[in-house]
């Protein structure tokens, strides 16, 4: 491997070597603001790195990993999204140490938490940037296993916190399921065609007689469903809300983006390499998956009274539009470009948005608390207590809505027009449909905050303790979302920029 | 540029509003009323010192283009015609009058009440002028988020769910049209590769007759909901009714009229052949609107919900005229339209003046207001009058004209229509019998109409005297904006003769 070669994996060597870095640290029993600012740093840095590698971009190193700017694009996306993950995570954690007796375990707990979040965004980095089989699955198990762990993390802290740990356990065992079936099909895929390779598989299943082979359908089906778990799009999608509901706020916010986001990124990319959209299998099972999450999942949410619930379900119906794009990529109409373009951007859209509304929700919660704050109560009268923190809320809500002046209204325009330009109309009756559902509960959260609160004064202690960080994070995802939904342009330019741009 | 002005003024006004209440530096109710002020001399500046333009076929009075979002060729395209300028004039008016109507109603974050209020505004300052489909679209749906915040946050014992159902029809609706936006822009791209939402370039896109059929049927149910016509209105007996009067005041008022204004300016221009097909159904649901709206608000006890089904009355006039296919048929759309913003914006701030006194709504408990405010009973009588289509005011004009311009159109819907004004002279009399005559029903000492009342009504009526008496300033300024549907054929030549 040569100097090029290390030069393009620099951001995922810098990343690694940031997550040794603070567990060596927590040797030294640090404080948690230290660990903090380590894993902050190495972020940082990792970021950085990727402007070198940006310059030999794009090179294939090993059969493994390709460093394109598609990769150091998503890379970059999940990067930042971990550093908001790990801003907000500051003060909510910052109670914890109460919880345990001995000091030492107290340097322990958060370092592991660090460490984790470190290795689960590097998971997702080489999920990105895999165009091979055995990559994605080093990446997937890699972000996986992690998040088994984060998502249980508060477990142990307190009674009142094991729900955390069935959330925990559910996520594990149907992960496990997932990567199981997922492993299933490759090695079906393998048997016939003798490569784990994108690129070649693309070539051989060109051929008409690949089209009609039960293995390959098989193997396909396979593969499809275990990203549909992790993407939760339905009938995948029961362990969603649980592990939402159950993770402590700030993980919930990385699982609803890096975790979703990646795995999108990596089908794509297998998609626009292998052309998988030609299989009749593939668009047939996947239409009926992207109906039914959109409608299914908007549906769901309408029933809950759970904050992180209720975006657990929205997230499953915003897959579904997202896989209205993916499925537009079948119509020769549509070239791989706008695609690759719509799939960006609105991963982007959701990214902020779902990061924001999380924020939100991390931001009244307290790990050190019985329950994140997520029940629909504890948002009632919020507008009169905190009207920034309200209106914060209502333009991330309003942005999942898809109304206009955010950015999510422009994520839902390139749906609309990547379906219009495919003639998917069915699939773009039942985005309206699901749409329609959505605003109702969205409109109930935003309703809730405007209501007179008779119970305001107990809940405006926790009000107080919003540290100062984590309203410069806040403000500045609201000031994307806006200036996104009106000014699109630089970023649609820089989405062209780092597009798939193949088939 | 002016445009850009007048709308970023309303938009930072409102910002101000909501500022200026939080640091207690300035009564915002003042601050809304100078903005708008200071907006309307802008708009009547920038008509004066216009010099017009010709597109399309049509007299523009000011007008810019700028690039906007350049991937997919959308413009930041404003321009204004006569027909703008009315409806923008009318809604700043307007908007003076909500803020005069509600001024002793807000008690609770007053600044973020006017800044809703002017956001409101804003939008459809936007709508009105927006000639860019995908900025259009922003506006649409930028006035409808603030105006869920007056009637959820502000309105009356079950303003969640009207604001709620409010939001859903807008905004299911809505996205048909945007469907409908994205396609028309989609087959003017295949047609001519140029991929661009600027309506002039879209105004002659060739469509196949299904495909213009349909993307019409997407525009058209987006400004139906609006307008409201039967069957699509449920939402505005329910919005109307629990809204704060400044939010009655501005939906009846104004928002209605962005419905009519979506079929006068975009529906009919852009599928004039589909439009014609379709022009019986429409006046058919123009007729049913008409006569149910009148029937059903015979049968309110709800003071505010009668009135709000006598705008679905109304407002079907405006439906029978634009469909009528004639400029008659039009002109006296447009005339309903500015007419019934002035009658149904001073009914919606009277309502809203008995309910702050005697806060209730239900007319079985009113009676004999007349003794104690009779100011306030010679008003509303004289704002039912109009309503009732008195000749020499602004309404009959109107609908005068649209029964005239629809009855060369369709004979036998017409005169089912001129049905309706029959029944609105009974609605219209029974409010003033059972609010001001008769025994009085509870032990209520109505206080009698206050200056700012009577100032805010007085400015509504010299309007409506003025139209009445002299509408054809307004239907000149109007007329070079019209796009016409080709006239329609019909059985009924030997009607036109007799009329002529």
């Amino acid at each position: 491997m040569g100097n090029v070669e290390l030069i393009a994996l620099l951001p995922i060597i810098v990343i690694a070597a940031a997550a040794v870095v603070v567990m060596l640290s927590a040797a030294f029993k640090s404080p948690h603001a230290l660990l903090s600012g380590l894993t902050l740093l190495g972020l940082l840095l990792t970021l950085t790195a990727m402007l070198w590698a940006n310059d030999v971009a794009p090179l294939q190193v090993t059969p493994l990993l390709i460093v394109d700017r598609f990769a150091l694009f998503y890379s970059a996306l999940i990067v930042l999204s971990a550093m908001v993950v790990t801003l907000l995570s500051g003060r909510y954690l910052s109670g914890v140490g109460s919880l345990v007796e001995q000091p030492r375990q107290q340097a322990h707990l958060a370092a592991e938490y660090y460490i984790l979040l470190l290795t689960a965004t590097l998971g997702a980095m080489v999920l990105v940037a895999s165009r091979h089989f055995a990559a994605f699955f080093i990446g997937l198990e890699l972000l996986g296993v992690s998040l088994y762990v984060l998502v249980a993390y508060l477990a142990p802290l307190s009674a009142a916190r094991a729900p955390s740990l069935e959330a925990g356990m559910k996520y594990l065992i149907l992960s496990g399921v997932a990567s199981a079936l997922l492993l299933f099909g490759i090695a079906l895929l393998y048997a016939e065609f003798g490569t784990l390779e994108f690129n070649q598989l693309g070539e051989l299943w060109q051929n008409p007689a690949a089209m009609d082979n039960t293995i390959v359908a098989a193997g396909l089906v396979l593969l499809l469903s275990g990203a549909c778990f992790k993407l939760s799009l339905v009938p995948f999608h029961m362990w969603t809300p649980d592990v939402y509901e159950g993770a402590p706020a700030p993980i919930t916010a990385f699982v609803a983006t890096v975790s979703k986001g990646a795995i999108f990124a990596f089908v794509l990319r297998l998609f626009v390499d292998t052309n998988a959209f030609v299989h009749p299998a593939v668009y047939g099972a996947l239409t009926i998956v992207a109906i039914l999450s959109m409608v299914g999942g908007n549906l769901l949410a309408l029933l809950q009274n759970n904050v992180k619930r209720m975006l657990a379900y929205s997230s499953i119906a915003h897959m579904g539009y997202l896989l209205v794009v993916l499925l537009a990529g079948s119509n020769s109409v549509t070239s791989t470009a706008l695609v690759s373009e719509a799939v960006g951007f609105y991963l982007v859209a959701y990214f902020v948005t779902t990061l924001g509304a999380f924020g939100v929700v991390t931001v009244l919660s307290k790990a050190g608390a019985e329950h994140d704050s997520d029940q629909l109560n504890d948002y009632r009268g919020l507008f009169w207590r905190a009207p920034g923190l309200a209106m914060i809320l209502v333009a991330m809500l309003l942005s999942l809505a898809g109304i206009p002046l955010t950015v999510g209204f422009v994520g839902k325009f390139y749906i609309v027009v990547v379906g219009v330009q495919a003639y998917m109309w069915l699939l773009l009756a039942a985005l309206v449909l699901g749409s329609v559902i959505g605003l109702y509960y969205y409109l109930r959260l935003i309703v809730v905050m405007f209501m007179s609160d008779e119970k305001g004064s107990e809940r405006s202690a926790l009000m107080t303790q919003i540290a100062p960080g984590d309203r410069l994070v806040l403000l500045g995802l609201v000031m994307l979302l806006v200036w996104l939904g009106i000014y699109p342009d630089p970023l649609i330019s820089l989405i062209q920029y780092t597009g798939l741009n193949q088939l | 540029m002016m445009l850009v002005y007048l709308i970023l003024l309303l938009f930072v006004g409102g910002l101000l509003c909501w500022l200026v209440d939080r640091v207690k530096l300035a009564d915002p109710r003042w601050l809304a009323v100078i903005v708008q002020v200071v907006a309307l001399v802008l708009v009547l500046a920038g008509y004066l010192n216009s010099e017009g333009f010709e597109v399309a076929g049509r007299t523009w009075l000011i007008g810019l283009d700028v690039p906007w979002i350049s991937r997919f060729g959308v413009g930041f395209t404003l321009a204004m015609d006569g027909l703008s300028l009315l409806m923008v004039v009318m809604a700043l008016f307007l908007g003076i009058v909500a803020v005069l109507s509600s001024w002793q109603e807000i008690e609770r974050s007053s600044g973020f009440f006017h800044f809703n209020l002017l956001w409101t505004l804003a939008g459809v300052v936007g709508v009105f002028t927006a000639l860019d489909l995908f900025l259009f679209f922003v506006f649409w749906e930028v006035m409808l988020v603030p105006m869920y915040f007056i009637i959820a946050v502000w309105g009356h014992e079950k303003r969640v769910y009207a604001a709620m159902k409010f939001f859903i029809f807008t905004q299911a609706s809505g996205l048909l049209m945007l469907l409908a936006i994205v396609g028309l822009v989609y087959f003017h791209h295949q047609a001519t590769g140029v991929l661009t939402f600027n309506y002039f370039s879209l105004l002659d896109t060739p469509l196949s007759e299904t495909v213009s059929f349909w993307l019409m049927l997407g525009f058209f149910i987006a400004f139906a909901v609006k307008l409201p016509a039967v069957p699509v209105h449920t939402w505005l007996p329910d919005a109307h009714t629990q809204a704060p009067t400044a939010g009655s005041v501005i939906l009846a008022g104004i928002l209605l009229k962005t419905g009519a204004y979506g079929v006068i300016r975009f529906v009919v221009p852009l599928f004039p052949e589909a439009s014609v097909q379709f022009a019986p159904i429409a006046m058919g649901l123009g007729v049913a609107s008409i006569v149910y709206g009148a029937a059903v608000a015979f049968a309110q006890t709800d003071l505010k919900r009668l009135i709000a089904y006598t705008s679905i009355s109304h407002m079907g006039f405006v439906l029978l005229g634009v469909y009528s296919g004639n400029e008659l048929g039009m002109q006296g759309a447009v005339m309903t339209m500015l007419a019934h913003g002035m009658t149904s914006a001073a009914l919606f701030a009277f309502a809203g003046a008995i309910q702050q006194r005697i806060h209730t709504r239900d007319m079985r408990e009113m009676g004999g207001f007349w003794n104690s405010a009779p100011r306030l009973g010679a008003w509303v009588l004289f704002f039912s009058v109009p309503a009732l289509g008195m000749p020499g005011l602004a309404n009959f004009i109107g609908e005068f004209l649209a029964l005239v311009g629809a009855f060369k159109a369709h004979a036998w819907l017409t005169v089912i229509a001129a049905a309706g004004l029959i029944l609105a002279p009974v609605y219209s009399l029974v409010v003033i019998q059972r609010v001001f005559h008769g025994k009085p029903q509870g032990d209520y000492v109505v206080r009698d109409a206050s200056a700012r009342e009577v100032i805010m009504m007085a400015m509504m009526a010299v309007v409506t005297i003025l139209l009445g008496l002299y509408p054809q300033a307004a239907l000149e300024l109007v007329s070079a904006g019209l796009t016409v549907a080709p006239v329609i054929e019909t059985q009924t030549a030997d009607l036109m003769v007799f009329l002529n």
